[in-house]
């Protein structure tokens, strides 16, 4: 491998996307771009009311519409157990995937999807959902998380008892679930403290934000067999989902990504899927369902919005003795939030003898949170980075000191468990303070925060077929939907590894029946555990092209090796054979020994964790209340960049996520409990002109678990905005704000108060 | 309800299509033209993922009905390279990066085409807020700003 002499030809650098053409001139197929012949339009009913009974459905006088081609509830629905299964970060139990998809018994939010058609046009479907009827006992809801949680509170679910409670209670209750995380004493530690600061805070529910709504197309056989074709994060997942809820066998079902218009989490599950192939198999016809804006909002993602508060003890010199931090979130109406990575994630940055964390998943009566960017850290890092900032303001410590002091490094032991190895936290410290913009003056109502952040990146199951083509050129299959440039990445690993131009490589991402099982696209394990597949195949490649080269000279292949992308002889034979490429030796494969390929399939291990620095300069308008952000920079520990401008992208696109976060997006229900904001214009996500140049800096601190010290890049970023963006606010009016968004009315009623 | 007879120009070809009366001109231009590369990201004119010109005007083709385009000229994503040679913001774009999912990305260009033809050395905020109504959620814009300033300082210079 080239890397092995330290230089890098392809990787590092910023290659045109190999499917950049596609993209740039309208020909890329996403979602709802595929047309079958005969196709109909499939569309779904949906609950009005945020907690009812359905008492009855009658759907006989949509059936009996001229056009209508089939008509399901969740009558037609496989019957599920309730058995659990991962989703991205997130934990899915099957039976709450079913009655999320389409709801039996309850509905359990408004938008719950109630009953789907399937119709020659879409005004035949529409009017079909019209005749649909629907006798709801309308029962009392609740929205906010602690409300959910207080003893009256309406009960979504009769059998839900609180797991990780001894001795489990014997009434029903919204919370699903305790987690408990603890090292050392935190009495103790905060004995010793010289300075203890606490604080609640409240963050809001908040959508993906994908500008693709969800998209399917199916097609079903006669014989039992069916196509799908949709926008996902991981097409092998929504097989498996699939056919789990129609109970079809996982090789009747050939699952193909379309291209995808964003996820960041909201499409490692499914929603339109199971149903497109429901009415598909009704209809005899293929069935196309396409989400509107405002059903995305309604019924897909969000992530949790929470109740956190958190209190740290430090010593009068800035180090932490304990840290303590109470955690509920938000699970939407069926159970499970990302609360588990979030207790994980809150201390994990630092260095912390004494942390214990408590973590409650509550169910309310809202949509089923689905996986968002770094699934949960945001939100409990959000109250430990704000609580810091007050310790550093406090004690008058440089807040990057402050961090610097209790930083994690190689060896420490993480408050989640594992030990550390090594990570770049520090660097990315250090580099954050040596930044200009640190040192960069300040105008009236003007300023500056900074906040770090912590994601584990994870690995898992990939496969990679590399076939080379006779004339030289190589077709690269992966299983790894491509979200935002991975094919780049993808080729660049190749071509490293093999030597070779990496236009001579095509990256193409297989359907569910051309290639074994791939984990979805999401944790930052792309570039790691596919890249692994795929470096893994071309070494495969390089034994082969050795082989045949040892073949085609009568030597042994001990005595050939691979080297800047030819065959060499070496040893004793070494100047005897002119070097042959791999272009040379493919086209006399078929002599040699039939078509050259590989295969590889692995369970990636040895993810390494990512961190990062952001600084945030902020003005206040003090006459309306709005924060402009004038300057931000992000600094990321990504391992290694393959695809550097993709890298950078990564962590811009988080850090403006978090940016909107932080000062605009939130879901906001009526009494009645309808989303109130179902829609861009309501549920504002920052414009080109709400933002500044977002300046990246790349720390690579190698993964020595990768061969090129990948640690990945997605998740991170979207970490640290919430609290650097309310540190910068503090320090510029002196207010600190315990609420998200920090919008301009929450500003001015804080300016009001004269906090 | 019968459907209406409209005779248009889409990308400089003579088209012809039949659309009902509340068809937007987005649908007419996917369901019944096949030209997809325009994109519904939210039909309510707030996303820009459908923009289009319509005779020369940058519009949401989601807000406008297909009967509209009667006797104008239409140009979509599908009209901008010419031949085989991508425009030049098409080159910058992939050059700078400044697409990751793509959804967004024929909107950004028609968009940024329309502002290039109206103004050939626009500032920096005068990019981000021609470009407000084009909703990006993957980029952070930062990429995509570049992109449009360096291809204006290239045109300029040509």
């Amino acid at each position: 491998m080239t890397s092995e002499n330290g230089e890098l030809k392809w990787v590092g650098k910023s290659p045109i996307r190999p499917d950049g053409a596609d993209k740039v001139t309208g020909r890329a197929k996403f979602g709802a771009d595929l047309m079958l012949p005969g196709m109909l339009v499939g569309k779904v009913l949906r609950s009005p009311h945020a907690h009812a009974k359905i008492k009855s459905i009658d759907t006989s006088k949509a059936e009996a519409l001229p056009g209508v081609k089939a008509v399901v509830t969740s009558a037609d629905m496989a019957e599920m157990q309730p058995e659990w299964v991962a989703a991205g970060e997130v934990q899915i139990n099957f039976l709450d995937l079913s009655n999320n998809i389409l709801a039996s018994g309850k509905v359990l939010y408004d938008g719950h999807a109630v009953a789907a058609v399937a119709a020659t046009n879409s005004a035949i479907a529409n009017a079909a959902l019209e005749l649909i009827e629907v006798d709801y006992e309308v029962l009392p809801h609740v929205i906010d998380v602690e409300e959910a949680m207080a003893p009256d509170a309406p009960i979504l679910h009769d059998d839900m008892f609180t797991q990780g409670v001894t001795p489990t209670p014997d009434k029903p209750s919204n919370v699903f679930k305790e987690v408990d995380i603890a090292v050392g004493d935190v009495e103790a530690g905060f004995a010793k403290a010289d300075l203890i600061v606490e604080r609640s805070f409240k963050t809001a529910a908040v959508h993906q934000g994908y500008i693709e709504p969800h998209a399917a197309v199916a097609s079903f056989s006669e014989d039992g067999q069916a196509e799908l074709w949709c926008c996902t994060q991981g097409h092998f997942t929504v097989r498996a989902y699939c056919a789990k809820l129609l109970g079809m066998d996982l090789s009747d079902l050939r699952v193909t990504a379309s291209e995808i218009g964003g996820g960041f989490g909201g499409k490692t599950t499914v929603y339109l899927e199971p149903v497109a192939l429901l009415l598909s198999r009704k209809a005899g016809r293929p069935v196309r369902a396409v989400m509107t804006r405002e059903e995305v909002f309604r019924a897909s993602g969000p992530t949790s919005g929470a109740s956190t508060w958190a209190k740290i003890g430090v010593t009068k010199d800035g180090k932490i003795v304990a840290g303590e931090a109470i955690l509920k979130y938000q699970a939407g109406a069926f159970a499970s939030s990302p609360i588990q990575p979030g207790c994980m994630c809150a201390f994990a940055p630092y260095d912390v003898e004494n942390v214990k964390v408590k973590g409650y998943d509550v169910v309310s009566n809202r949509p089923k949170v689905a996986a968002y960017r770094a699934p949960g850290a945001p939100i409990s890092e959000h109250a430990v980075e704000s609580v810091l900032d007050e310790i550093a303001k406090k004690l008058g410590i440089d807040p990057l000191e402050l961090r610097e002091k209790n930083a994690a490094k190689e060896g420490t032991n993480a408050a989640y468990g594992p030990k550390f190895g090594p990570i770049g936290f520090a660097d990315t410290l250090a580099a954050a303070k040596a930044h200009p913009h640190y040192s960069a003056p300040l105008g009236p109502n003007q300023g500056r925060g900074v906040a770090s952040g912590f994601w584990f990146n994870i690995g898992g199951e990939s496969c990679a077929t590399l076939n080379v083509g006779e004339d030289g050129t190589l077709v690269l299959a992966t299983g790894s939907p491509d979200i935002g440039g991975s094919r780049a990445s993808m080729a660049i690993m190749a071509a490293e590894t093999l030597g070779i131009d990496v236009a001579d490589v095509r990256p193409i991402v297989a359907d569910t029946a051309s290639l074994g099982y791939t984990f979805l696209t999401g944790g930052s394990r792309v570039t790691f555990a596919t890249g692994m597949a795929v470096i893994e195949a071309s070494k495969q490649v390089i034994e082969t092209l050795r082989e045949r080269a040892a073949k085609i000279w009568d030597i042994s292949i001990d005595a050939v090796i691979w080297e800047d992308g030819f065959a060499k002889p070496a040893g004793a034979n070494a100047g005897e054979f002119e070097p042959m490429s791999l272009g040379e030796i493919a086209a006399q494969a078929g002599k040699t020994g039939g078509p050259i390929s590989a295969n590889s399939s692995i369970n990636a291990e040895g993810a390494g964790p990512g961190f990062g620095t952001h600084i945030c300069d902020v003005e206040v308008d003090l006459e309306t209340g709005a924060v402009t952000v004038l300057r931000y920079t992000a600094v990321q520990d990504c391992g290694k960049a393959i695809h550097k401008a993709y890298v950078e992208g990564q962590i811009q696109g988080g850090a403006a996520q978090g940016i909107g976060w932080a000062l605009n997006e939130e879901y906001i229900y009526n009494d009645e409990g309808r989303l109130d904001n179902p829609g861009f214009l309501d549920y504002r996500i920052p414009v080109a002109s709400d933002l500044p140049m977002i300046d990246t800096v790349i720390v690579e601190v190698a993964n020595p678990n990768h061969p090129y010290g990948v640690r990945g890049v997605g998740e991170v970023p979207i970490i640290p905005p919430m609290a650097a963006v309310g540190n910068a606010i503090d320090s510029a009016i002196g207010v600190r704000m315990t609420d998200l968004p920090m919008s301009p009315p929450k500003i001015l009623a804080a300016l009001d108060n004269g906090s | 309800m019968a459907k209406i007879h409209v005779s248009t120009t889409v990308n400089g070809e003579p088209t012809e299509f039949l659309c009902e009366p509340q068809q937007t001109l987005l649908d007419v231009l996917r369901d019944e033209l096949r030209l997809t590369g325009s994109k519904e990201g939210c039909a309510t004119g707030d996303c820009g993922a459908c923009s289009v010109t319509l005779y020369g005007r940058l519009i949401c083709s989601c807000l406008a009905l297909g009967a509209e385009a009667e006797g104008h000229e239409i140009e979509t994503i599908e009209g901008m390279a010419d031949g085989d040679s991508f425009h030049p913001l098409q080159q910058k774009f992939l050059e700078h990066a400044a697409l990751q999912c793509g959804i967004c990305t024929p909107g950004f260009l028609v968009a940024a085409k329309s502002l290039l033809e109206r103004n050939s050395d626009p500032s920096e905020t005068e990019v981000r807020y021609w470009l407000a109504g084009n909703l990006c959620r993957c980029t952070g814009y930062d990429k995509i700003i570049r992109a449009v300033l360096e291809c204006a300082a290239d045109m300029r210079g040509a």
